[in-house]
């Protein structure tokens, strides 16, 4: 096999699908460090999502990329109002209690796309698109702008929280809630705006796992595993290691199909995470181990 | 004749209710006592299932397996391979809070998904292991019923009786110690990651025996007999909704949430075709509200964890 046999049908798919796995895992690695829960109905809010811009194209008539920034928009909307129904209230409990309700959260959320959207695969548009050739490599438009959605929404959220006041406090909260508190941040509209980016975030994975692959309503279930081990892998609470995570893992999965059986593909996720756990949990960028 | 039928019925539903209570019993363990969340239920159930399958059958060509041993046997092989598959996912997650161990339950419950699918030298693959040896099934169809269903109860009741011991002596106490306070469970010499290996274990074995008793109620097993997040999820609602860290409560939410879930079966086949199928998802949404509406108004379930001494405190101690 040469070079570039590897880079077309491995690495590049491994970085798209990486990217994808990186969007949603920046949101976990949030809600993990901030909210101090996995958020186990992750997977499914995406599949969210990503069928709210199936509507938006099928209803409008738009083109794909144009129904994403309504699909943000809308499943931001809804993780904050699940938030605010479900999850609020159990605020003062352990949390394990909130893991627990967001599972049941991640059932009801994928029976609300199963009885709206029916379990038959979809796509955003028919017909096979070619891939270009540049160089050798051969990449499809849809690759490219997955990739570039993600390095600037990732680019936009890192420069948010480090340069703006509520970002800062979105950190000061991860580091540390109580003196967050004490120093006047009003820990309710930290929570409101994490669940804004992480919903946001998790429409955007999605709706690139729909444009690159098809619409499923089990979609997001699967990749709820390489999400979490991508902000493992990468240390919770740092988004930048999620994104270097979700690269990781995505590569790896594809990757893997030279030495195991393509059926357990799947499981190189859960196999990097595991060892993440074993040998450094806090992340390759030194995260937080709750 | 319509008699004998709802009788039957009562009976199929008996035989559920009691290999389902055994499940929750086994995460009643896990998280009544020791407050480990397990999302891979399914998992463990369908390890059990095709470890007693493949010890009991008798033997085929082309499959690893069929060694025609006795049911028992079979039984003691399933608890024992869902404590080994248990075994080294407790001791990697165990160290770290249980929501590390709640993401890596719903792994090993994918994995095991995938190595029923794609082994078919072990599993058979997608046609499943037929003809499971199921004891008595020599007599009528009422009377074998009727024996299964005794057989399967002896067993609950066994499990319960255990289990009961377990939480009202020593190591059940120290258990809650460490559920509630774990820094004090330390501080007073407890090996804590070593009590909590042994409770995920212990339950893991429940799990695995109720599948070798479903199992070996049908004859066969195959992939798609269960699904694995609607049976991981009922079990959950069966142990919180009966009262998380009360035996008889596991069992009374099992019993209670059954017959919810399959009289609503019986109400939703009744619709015309296009909306059984929709009414099917509805159901599911259903009980994920349950449990929602559970956890805000009644977190301790109907039958509230038996606490001794000061009752103030139940406040803290019933929802961990």
């Amino acid at each position: 096999m040469d070079l570039f046999e590897l880079l077309n049908f491995y690495v590049i798919p491994g970085i798209v699908l990486g990217s994808i796995y990186a969007l949603g895992a920046v949101g976990i690695t949030l809600i993990f460090a901030i909210l101090r829960y996995a958020h186990l109905a992750h997977g499914d809010l995406a599949t969210l999502g990503a069928f709210i811009a199936l509507a938006v194209v099928t209803t409008l008539g738009v083109s794909p990329l144009a129904a994403l920034p309504v699909a943000i928009i809308a499943t931001a909307a809804v993780a904050v109002g699940i938030d605010k129904v479900f999850y609020d209230h159990l605020r003062e409990r352990p949390k394990i209690v909130t893991v627990m309700a967001s599972l049941g959260i991640a059932l009801m959320i994928r029976a609300v796309v199963q009885v709206v959207w029916g379990v038959d695969t979809e796509t955003y548009s028919r017909g096979i698109v070619r891939p270009e050739n540049y160089f050798g490599l051969r990449i499809r438009d849809r690759e490219i702008y997955t990739v570039i959605a993600m390095l600037a929404l990732v680019g936009v959220l890192h420069v948010f929280l480090t340069q703006s006041k509520w970002g800062k406090a979105m950190r000061a909260m991860s580091d540390n809630p109580n003196l967050a508190l004490l120093s006047g941040i009003d820990n309710r509209k930290v929570i409101i705006l994490t669940w804004v980016i992480a919903g946001g975030l998790c429409a955007a994975s999605g709706f690139f796992l729909g444009l690159n692959t098809e619409l499923k309503s089990m979609m997001g279930w699967h990749m709820l595993l390489p999400m979490f081990a991508a902000a493992i892998l990468g240390g919770v609470g740092r988004v930048e290691g999620a994104v270097l995570g979700g690269l990781i893992v995505g590569i790896a999965e594809e990757l893997s199909v030279l030495v195991i059986p393509s059926e357990y593909k799947a499981a190189m996720a859960f196999a990097i995470l595991l060892f993440m756990l074993l040998v450094r949990p806090t992340g390759l960028l030194k995260g937080k181990v709750l | 004749m319509e008699f004998l039928g709802l009788v039957n019925y009562a009976l199929f539903m008996a035989i559920f209710i009691a290999i389902y209570a055994l499940l929750a019993l086994g995460l009643n363990i896990q998280w009544g006592f020791a407050g480990l969340f397990n999302a891979g239920i399914a998992g463990f159930f369908a390890v059990g299932a095709y470890t007693s399958a493949i010890l009991t059958t008798e033997a085929v060509d082309g499959r690893i397996g069929g060694f025609d041993l006795h049911f028992v046997i079979g039984w003691i092989g399933a608890m024992i391979a869902a404590a080994l598959v248990a075994w080294p996912i407790g001791k990697i997650c165990l160290r770290f809070r249980s929501d590390y161990l709640a993401i890596a339950s719903i792994g090993i419950a994918e994995i095991i998904r995938l190595v029923i699918k794609s082994e078919p030298a072990l599993t058979n693959g997608a046609r499943g292991i037929p003809g499971i040896p199921r004891p008595m099934s020599d007599i009528g169809y009422m009377e074998s019923q009727v024996a299964y269903l005794i057989i399967v109860l002896a067993v609950l009741i066994a499990a319960y009786v255990l289990v009961e011991r377990q939480f009202n002596a020593p190591w059940g106490r120290m258990m809650r110690a460490i559920r509630d306070n774990e820094d004090a469970a330390k501080a007073m010499g407890k090996d804590v990651e070593f009590r909590r290996l042994e409770a995920f274990i212990f339950g893991a074995a429940l799990m695995g025996l109720g599948g070798a008793l479903f199992a070996h109620f049908n004859r066969s097993i195959t992939p798609e007999a269960i699904d694995p997040m609607v049976a991981t999820f009922l079990v959950w609602i069966m142990l919180i909704l009966g009262g998380s860290g009360n035996n008889r409560g596991a069992i009374l939410g099992a019993a209670v949430v059954w017959i919810i879930w399959s009289v609503s079966e019986i109400a939703t086949d009744r619709l015309p075709h296009e909306y059984a199928i929709q009414a099917k998802y509805i159901r599911l949404f259903l009980i994920g509200l349950m449990l929602q509406l559970v956890l805000r108004f009644r977190p301790e379930g109907l039958l509230p964890e038996p606490l001794r001494g000061d009752q103030r405190s139940a406040k803290g101690g019933a929802d961990h």
